[in-house]
């Protein structure tokens, strides 16, 4: 196996694998809040915050990357209060995992807030009627019923933050064993003389691991619906 | 007993109610957006009147300052479509109030059985059919400890068959749960067959509010009965079998003769439609008609004539012309032949 791919190589892709379950997992209760509130909750701001969510989705991937720089970077407003608490995040894997989320979050919010809509609210009501508390009514449910919409976001989000390339570059760089990433190692083989060959073997495993988060999805969701 | 009086604005219709519900079933009667729905969803805590004031078995729901939640109503709601957690099983849907509600489940045998609903517990609901949907959602209602049942057109979704099939289940309902029930409905037969009062509907406001009987005989009201549904309900019992085998019933209108096989003490309610009435100011003779009453007018309206035999009220249908040519007015004297009855369980 060694000789078929590199340590440097394998670690890029344990790191990705970290970077995008850790970026996954930590923005899915986020996700799923911010999901109920555009779905069901109108309020003044309510555009507003859909804009926000979604602009890491329609701006350039290197803008967020360098907003993200200026504002977490240990110079930045908020980079510098986390310095003083012991925590960086420029040019470090966590930050990777937090330039990751932030561009799967829009993403991930679509598909779940698509699952909240789907759900028939006079189902609450019924439920509402038959005494179940309002947290109750969530859990036993709502949440149910949006299972595989979850689902989806989680694969989504997932697939995402494994190629995400251009903002994870801008706020981390690209640090071989640090913050080198799948689609970074990718990126300097390609512009290595003798990469060619380790760079389609790291793109067969991207790719491997993509159909196969989609697959595993999938029978999840047949699962659930039986 | 249920006491409602509330007003809620929405654009194009303002509603405007106020009854008081008695124990048995009421009907809530009246034509499509009229606002029959609001008004019960109104009574669940689904949708918050303007102002008014709610109150259940001297409980206040809701009266500006107080607004519980339905968590808190005890309200059992079987919606129009079922509205069964796809998710759950039968049995879990049925048992879906014991989680948090004291009380509720308590009955879980018994309902079951009463429903039939033992061969449907293991399915999914998207694997019954519309009537078994409804009676699991009457079932899951019952099974939530409710001090009032609300039924919101629960046969409005099914075909003729499967009317036919819920129908005895909730006359059962009505005779051995002892529940207020609300039932919302447009179908006169519906209401003849399970409703003891009514609250007649329309555009919004309460029409009149009162027992079934009342509300039959009255010809203010016949219009918004529908012409041909218009037409008294009058008890009686069976007093004796005579030797050509029609039976004679004893009512406070007389007694009526019927073609029927029904032991001697049987008590029947008798529905007599106003078309079939026809009316005689001399006493009839050479008639096929069996069925001969003496009665009294008391009020002319709109081609109905309202009359009273002995303390029972009954309509007749005519028209302007006979009025004139019998010189039919109040306090008038006449005979109301009776064409045909039809007979309803009591």
């Amino acid at each position: 196996m060694s000789d078929w791919l590199g340590p440097q190589e394998w670690q890029a892709v344990l790191l990705s694998l970290q970077v995008a379950l850790v970026a996954t997992a930590a923005s899915l209760p986020l996700a799923v809040a911010v999901a109920w509130l555009l779905a069901r909750r109108r309020f003044p701001g309510h555009d507003l915050l859909s804009a926000l969510v979604h602009l890491p989705l329609v701006m350039p991937p290197v803008v967020t990357g360098y907003l993200l720089l200026i504002t977490f970077g240990t110079q930045g407003p908020v980079g510098g209060l986390l310095k003083q608490m012991g925590i960086v995040l420029a040019f470090r894997w966590t930050g990777a995992a937090l330039a990751t989320a932030i561009m799967s979050f829009p993403l991930m919010v679509r598909a779940i807030r698509l699952g909240f809509e789907n759900v028939d609210p006079r189902l609450e009501q019924a439920a509402a009627t038959l005494g179940a508390p309002r947290a109750m009514i969530f859990l036993s449910v709502t949440l149910p019923l949006m299972l595989p919409a979850i689902l989806a976001g989680i694969t989504l989000g997932f697939a995402k933050a494994m190629g995400e390339f251009g903002a994870t570059i801008t706020f981390v760089s690209n640090i071989p064993g640090q913050t080198q990433t799948l689609p970074s190692a990718i990126y300097a083989l390609l512009s290595t003389p003798s990469g060619e060959g380790p760079a389609m073997r790291l793109v067969l495993i991207s790719a491997a691991i993509s159909i196969g988060a989609v697959l595993a999805s999938e029978a999840l969701a047949r699962r659930m619906a039986r | 007993m249920i006491e409602v009086e509330f007003q809620r604005g929405f654009p194009g219709l303002s509603l405007d109610v106020a009854f008081q519900a008695p124990a048995g079933i009421t009907a809530l009667f009246g034509p499509s957006g009229c606002g029959k729905t609001t008004t019960v969803n109104a009574v669940a805590g689904l949708l918050r009147p303007d102002r008014g004031r709610i109150v259940l078995n001297g409980r206040v729901l809701f009266d500006g300052r107080t607004d519980l939640p339905p968590q808190a109503r005890r309200i059992g709601y079987v919606f129009q479509d079922a509205r069964l957690f796809p998710h759950l099983s039968v049995a879990r849907n049925l048992r879906f109030a014991a989680r948090w509600r004291r009380g509720a489940d308590a009955d879980f045998d018994r309902i079951t059985a009463m429903l039939d609903l033992g061969p449907l517990l293991h399915r999914r609901p998207a694997t019954l059919s519309g009537g078994e949907r409804q009676r699991v959602a009457i079932g899951r209602a019952l099974l939530s400890a409710p001090e009032l049942l609300v039924m919101d057109e629960p046969l409005a979704a099914l075909d003729e068959a499967r009317k036919t099939e819920i129908l005895p289940w909730l006359e059962r309902l009505r005779d051995e749960v002892r529940l207020p029930m609300l039932y919302v409905s447009h179908s006169v037969p519906e209401v003849l067959r399970l409703a003891n009062s009514v609250v007649l509907m329309q555009q919004g406001r309460v029409r009149h509010a009162g027992p079934l009987t009342e509300v039959l005989a009255d010809p203010a009201l016949a219009p918004l009965m529908g012409a041909r549904e218009a037409g008294a309900l009058i008890a009686g019992t069976v007093v004796a079998r005579e030797a050509d085998g029609l039976s004679r019933v004893m009512t406070a209108a007389g007694p009526i003769w019927l073609a029927l096989d029904r032991p001697p003490g049987t008590r029947l309610r008798l529905r007599i439609l106003a078309h079939e009435v026809i009316l005689s100011r001399a006493a009839p003779q050479g008639l096929s008609a069996l069925n001969a009453l003496p009665a009294t007018v008391i009020d002319i309206r709109d081609g109905m004539v309202q009359l009273a035999l002995g303390d029972e009220r009954m309509l007749a249908q005519i028209t302007p012309r006979s009025v004139q040519m019998l010189d039919l007015k109040a306090g008038a004297a006449c005979h109301a032949i009776v064409k045909s009855v039809s007979v309803l369980p009591s």
